[in-house]
């Protein structure tokens, strides 16, 4: 099996193609930037955390799935998006829900089906998102979203607008038909969109060995695009790589499948005790956790102070227990809602999601095309 | 198959194609096929709003299997006509993102029997966003369904009970040229996914009178084809036909009421119509478990049982697939005279 294990070490993209790379701005992350992406990490990690404690509470209906180990991904990635960028996020992927501006007492009141979650009761876990802040939720059934969101993609494309998609999947889903059915489809029209495609080793049980005999991202330059491994417990790394495949998926040069190598540190669900993963495998991932590696390297290269670091921490924990009462105020959903909805009266557009990298409060940087959305509609 | 448009046993051929707009007589109504009216109404949607378009396998320069957009990637350029892949799933997937972000999407299936292909993305995904996410999803999926010519167990399925069984899709099942054109606009207007059967035996065969301009069909309004007081006859697509023919056969004062709309169903012109004539027959062309006919039976006996002066009957296909050659194809797709034997039957009881 084919591995960039030496790109992967140092943190650094390795572009398998150059097809399409136009001129690739330099990275601008602020200090403000980076204490974002620590605080982002550590508000999904502890969140997933106080989540899996009202599960084990009996306060979760169901099962109780998070992605611990993997919050690099969701928020380097999710951070390079601008306003008008829209995503299909996936349920290891809640720090990208919070970079768009999902607060964690949404979360939570989704995993209790409380009325006050993102979905109102209707559905559960992480199958959610919130159509005011630009995310399509996901389903069930990997990899249906990429396939949406090539659907975004294309009417980005179609309406000459400079947005683009983002989408998530294990690597599990990259077996399925649906996944070079989306592939396929968005390299033959050249769609303006991004796969984050995270290989967190096992799907569920199944190990990479009896998942794939040629490494996914290896497959991208045969759909005609570019395909690059990151260290996925990098977030800088993720950020970087998403953010040279947003520039070139929005300049016109097309998809990019970035895998981002990881290891999911918790079962499936709650209900997985993990038998299958051997120890010193464990134990060599445990080292790699994604927040204390950033944690050091704020301090260490960043001009971070360890105070500036452990505030954030204390920060975040005062914030998601704020949040967690919330959710926990929150009623169950009116029965008599079970029937509503089924059908909509109208359309409406997607709202804007929030994009707090630095570079979108530059003036000329709004991600918007020349008419928005709305005008469009209205028209 | 390379030509399954055939004209159907004992049918008349009507010339014209879908590119041949014809032309308005001086009610503002021209004469065409039910092909050319679903051409008619895509094209002036297309024409009305550039946020219609369709995309499917061989519709841009070829026009498609059937030619129903015949001419559009002249006309509308190949970028509102899209000649996608041969992977259902990401044609509906694409326009159900695109459908999101504000476009109205009409896929094209080469057969309706190929959406088993594209089943997840449509019922998986487009029929259940709305309900759990508040976002609309407007597309239209077009469905050349129904047999009649030998096109075997994969080209000549009626798969309309699949979707009515899905939540938050609408179904809809044209029988005549007018509506097959209003009931288009409608479902391309309609916020929600819609399942547009066409009948592939009705495209050329049936012909008719059709409104000049912008007209919608609202959906989950059933029509009455032909009024009758003896026996109710209850149907849509190619099943209409049987059923008018075989009351003017017959010559007995039977009603036809052609329901349109298969989801939402008009409940209130069925139930009307049950208890009017007192005698329900439920017809279509699709197999009989658990069809759309059961489900309007279920609904005349739970509502109008006081009304009925008999038991409510089904024509319909056997439970089996669709066969291949003439003889037995004809023994299990319900044929003119099975229609008039199950009239007489139902009203001698």
């Amino acid at each position: 099996m084919k591995r960039s294990d030496g790109a992967v070490a140092n943190g650094r993209v390795r572009e398998d193609t150059d097809a399409g790379v136009g001129e690739i701005s330099e990275p601008a992350l602020t200090r403000a930037d980076r204490e974002n992406l620590f605080r982002y990490m550590v508000m999904m990690r502890a969140a997933e955390e106080r989540g899996l404690t009202l599960y084990k509470q009996g306060k979760v209906p169901g099962s109780f799935y998070d992605g611990c180990g993997q919050e690099a991904i969701s928020v380097g990635s999710a951070y390079v998006l601008g306003p008008q960028d829209r995503m299909c996020i996936l349920h290891r992927d809640l720090g990208a829900h919070f970079v768009r501006g999902v607060t964690p007492d949404r979360y939570l009141a989704n995993y209790m089906g409380r009325a006050d979650g993102v979905t109102g009761g209707k559905d559960g876990n992480m199958h959610f998102g919130d159509r005011k802040l630009g995310a399509v939720g996901m389903v069930s059934m990997l990899p249906d979203m990429a396939l949406v969101a090539n659907g975004m993609a294309l009417a980005f494309k179609m309406r000459g607008e400079p947005r683009i998609a983002m989408t998530y999947f294990g690597e599990g889903s990259t077996a399925n038909g649906q996944w070079h059915e989306g592939m396929n489809f968005a390299g033959v029209h050249r769609l303006p969109i991004v796969f984050i495609l995270e290989n967190n080793q096992f799907a569920y049980s199944t190990p990479n060995e009896l998942e794939f005999a040629v490494d996914p991202v290896e497959r991208a330059h045969t759909y005609g695009f570019s395909g690059v491994t990151v260290d996925g417990n990098d977030v800088e790394a993720v950020f970087e790589a998403s953010r040279v495949a947003a520039e070139r998926a929005r300049s016109g040069g097309g998809p990019t499948l970035i895998e981002c190598r990881t290891m999911r540190m918790h079962g499936h669900g709650a209900h997985d005790d993990m038998s299958y993963v051997p120890k010193e495998m464990f134990e060599e991932w445990s080292q790699r956790d994604p927040i204390d590696r950033y944690a050091e390297r704020l301090v260490g290269e960043h001009g971070f102070d360890s105070d500036d670091v452990e505030a954030i921490r204390a920060d975040v924990r005062a914030y998601i227990d704020e949040c967690a009462s919330k959710a926990l105020e929150s009623p169950m959903p009116d029965p008599e809602l079970a029937t509503a909805g089924v059908f909509a009266e109208q359309w409406e557009a997607l709202g804007d999601g929030n994009a707090p990298w630095s570079y979108w409060a530059d003036e000329g940087h709004t991600g918007n095309g020349s008419t928005s959305v709305s005008e469009r509609s209205a028209a | 198959m390379t030509d399954t448009t055939t004209t159907p046993p004992g049918s008349r051929e009507v010339a014209g194609d879908a590119a041949t707009e014809p032309q308005p007589d001086r009610n503002g109504k021209r004469e065409m096929t039910y092909l050319q009216a679903i051409s008619d109404g895509l094209r002036e949607e297309m024409r009305r709003d550039e946020s219609v378009f369709c995309l499917g396998e061989d519709i841009g320069v070829f026009g498609g299997a059937f030619k129903v957009t015949d001419g559009f990637a002249e006309e509308f350029g190949i970028d509102r006509v899209l000649d996608t892949p041969l992977a259902e799933n990401a044609i509906v997937g694409a326009a159900i993102g695109a459908a999101v972000e504000g476009m109205k999407p009409v896929c094209e299936m080469q057969f309706a029997d190929f959406i088993s292909c594209g089943f997840d993305q449509l019922v998986n995904v487009a029929g259940k966003l709305h309900y759990r996410q508040g976002v609309a999803v407007p597309i239209v999926v077009r469905l050349p369904s129904g047999g009649g010519f030998s096109g075997g167990p994969f080209h000549s399925q009626n798969p309309e009970a699949w979707f009515v069984q899905a939540p938050g899709l609408k179904v809809v099942a044209p029988a005549t040229a007018e509506d097959a054109k209003g009931l288009l606009v409608s479902a391309i207007r309609d916020p929600n996914p819609v399942c547009y059967l066409e009948h592939k035996g009705l495209y050329r065969y049936v012909k008719g009178e059709v409104p000049e301009g912008d007209y919608e069909v609202p959906l989950g309004e059933a029509r009455v084809a032909r009024e009758g007081e003896e026996m109710s006859v209850i149907t849509y697509g190619s099943g209409v036909h049987l059923a008018l023919q075989a009351a003017d056969a017959l010559d007995e004062d039977i009603e036809v009421l052609d329901l349109r709309t298969l989801n939402p169903l008009d409940t209130e012109a069925i139930l009307a119509s049950a208890r009017k004539t007192g005698k329900v027959l439920v017809a279509h062309e699709a197999t009989r478990s658990a069809g759309v006919g059961a489900e309007v039976a279920a609904l005349v006996t739970e509502e109008a049982f006081e009304d009925l002066d008999g038991p409510v009957r089904r024509l319909t296909a056997p439970d089996v697939p669709i066969p291949f050659s003439p003889p037995l194809e004809q023994a299990v797709l319900p044929q003119l005279e099975d229609m008039k034997e199950a009239c007489r039957e139902l009203l001698a009881y």
